[in-house]
């Protein structure tokens, strides 16, 4: 009972430390956010003034207009995302299937290799496939821009799609197969509906990182194929920041929702045999 | 009893045969090899492409020249990278030591809730945005300067833009840090608690606790966290390009220059292989550590 006496709070003047950083922190997790939101609403803003001189929408008018290219650059990433998940998850699912249930040699190795494409630096591989996708006709194109996607997100589908396979319990496929159910009927009635979650998560993963990807495109996908991240980069550069900040705040809404409920796709479960 | 476990297995034994085949090697790289050819041939092949192509002149005979050109002309701007990386690199780990510490041994359970709350949500913020966020932020007219202004920490008058080497920095722990984070208070939430009470219980402070108990029980997982960010830091293009463009700038821009104005892939291939040699002694610490803890 020592120990609670122990762990009681502080004095008085530690609570307002702790509540000053925690301020702190705050501003500098929300200060950002708040700056984009202004310039996002702004029609004009010139310094000193504090907040922009002139509030308004035209600008999101201009964004969703025919010549903004938001409306079509969101469908092109998102196209582009659906089609990186399906190639993702067909692969990924029996290979997390294999190395979650099958005796694989060199399987710490063969774990390694998906890793590799998000631990190492990525400039090097973009700028050679570009080149290889341009002698082949890839390049400027949605496959080339998928394939690329799906190298650099098929890590994540891999490993969260073995560590989903490895938390079924096995003896409820045995019981299946004990009771006649060929190999593929036990696992698309047991084994795939078990694991479902888990690949759920480990898809939105994928559309994610697809959908917030810039270098790959940027070198993959030019001139032709123009996402979202590609259009707020040139509207940047242009140093438009309306309309930058317009189209950043459309790809800070699935990044945002997605970390607010994370944790109930990604079961405490399914994390806990993340990479084993 | 024991008839019924007989039974059991002798039922089970035909199963166990034609099984045999679905759970042997061979079957089980046939179900990786799809995803394996998509890593060699969307990553490896290329990778390897870019340590040759960093030794060819454009007739493709070999050449020590890029290389020469690539230090002649960019050695500043690999030194500017290295500083920026492994800064960041610092200011995360301390970061992330600091929230997932009170997040592990914080006593408000009010404070450590908000805390849970706030500092992951830049968590899946792409780094381009992040770089759109700190090039308004940290402008001369952004919402920082206004507040420090009006805190009455700043003068009007000596107002500027932060967005130079620093807002790189800021740029990368603001979006990294959150990762780092929810790794590490991940590995000290699982974490023997009976260790803490016992050194709570004895007198230590909780700063002692953490740096001699805590701290190197997941020194691990830290480490995975900063190598993966180094990494991740090493390979974007988009923040240095947008907040700092100009010289000296990171080695990532250089090598899009190098490619979009001149079609020199020689010189680009060789700012690669440096950018390539960093990750590797990022990579070099890491396993240091793992090899220790393996003879451990």
């Amino acid at each position: 009972m020592t120990a609670t006496a122990r762990w009681r709070p502080g004095s008085l003047g530690r609570t307002i430390a702790v509540a000053v950083l925690i301020g702190l922190l705050a501003f500098a997790v929300f200060g950002p956010l708040v700056n984009l939101v202004l310039w996002a609403f702004a029609e004009r803003w010139y310094f000193p003034n504090r907040i922009p001189s002139v509030f308004g929408v035209s600008f999101w008018g201009r964004v969703f207009s025919e010549r903004g290219g938001a409306v079509s650059s969101l469908a092109t990433s998102v196209w582009i995302a659906v089609l990186t998940v399906v190639v993702c998850l067909a692969v990924a699912i029996p290979a997390g299937y294999a190395l979650a249930r099958v005796k694989l040699r060199w399987r710490g190795l063969i774990l390694l290799a998906f890793l590799l494409p998000q631990a190492v630096p990525n400039l090097p591989v973009y700028v050679n496939i570009a080149r290889v996708f341009y002698e082949i006709g890839l390049a400027g194109t949605i496959p080339g821009v998928v394939l690329v996607h799906a190298s650099h997100g098929l890590v994540l589908a891999v490993w969260i799609a073995s560590a989903a396979f490895a938390s079924v319990d096995v003896s409820l496929e045995e019981a299946a197969r004990n009771m006649g159910a060929s190999p593929m009927a036990c696992f698309r009635t047991v084994t795939l509906p078990l694991a479902a979650p888990g690949l759920m998560a480990s898809a939105i993963f994928v559309f994610l990182e697809s959908l917030d990807e810039f270098t790959g495109t940027y070198f993959v996908g030019v001139p032709d194929v123009m996402t979202l991240p590609l259009l707020m980069f040139n509207a940047s550069m242009g140093g438009n920041y309306q309309i930058a900040s317009i189209t950043a705040l459309l790809l800070l809404i699935p990044s945002v929702g997605f970390m607010l409920v994370v944790e109930r796709f990604l079961k405490a479960d399914v994390l806990a045999m993340v990479g084993r | 009893m024991a008839e019924t476990m007989i039974d059991a297995s002798a039922a089970a034994a035909p199963n166990r045969a034609r099984r045999s085949f679905e759970t042997s090697a061979t079957f089980g790289l046939l179900l990786v090899a799809p995803a394996l050819a998509i890593v060699a041939l969307f990553f490896a092949l290329p990778l390897g492409l870019s340590v040759v192509g960093a030794f060819q002149d454009k007739e493709g005979s070999a050449t020590l020249a890029n290389v020469a050109k690539a230090y002649e002309l960019y050695s500043t701007d690999f030194v500017f990278t290295v500083a920026i990386v492994a800064l960041s690199s610092a200011l995360i780990a301390a970061l992330a030591i600091a929230i997932a510490g009170y997040l592990t041994l914080g006593e408000h359970p009010k404070a450590v809730a908000t805390l849970r709350w706030l500092y992951r949500w830049p968590l899946f913020i792409p780094f381009i945005v992040a770089g759109q966020l700190m090039r308004g932020f940290l402008a001369k007219n952004g919402t920082l300067n206004h507040v420090l202004i009006a805190g009455g920490l700043l003068e009007p008058i000596s107002a500027q833009s932060m967005l130079d080497w620093r807002g790189i920095v800021i740029a990368f722990v603001w979006k990294q840090a959150p990762f780092v984070t929810l790794l590490l208070a991940g590995a000290m939430a699982s974490l023997d608690r009976q260790h803490i009470e016992a050194a709570r219980n004895l007198g230590a402070s909780r700063l002692r606790v953490l740096f001699e108990i805590v701290l190197p029980q997941v020194k691990g997982t830290l480490l995975v966290g900063i190598v993966l960010s180094f990494v991740a830091m090493l390979s974007v293009l988009s923040v240095p390009l947008m907040i700092n463009p100009n010289a000296p700038t990171m080695i990532t821009v250089d090598i899009a220059y190098r490619i979009n104005t001149h079609a020199d892939y020689g010189v680009a291939n060789a700012l690669c292989l440096a950018s390539l040699a960093l990750a590797a002694a990022g990579a070099w610490f890491y396993l240091r550590h793992a090899v220790a803890r393996a003879e451990r």
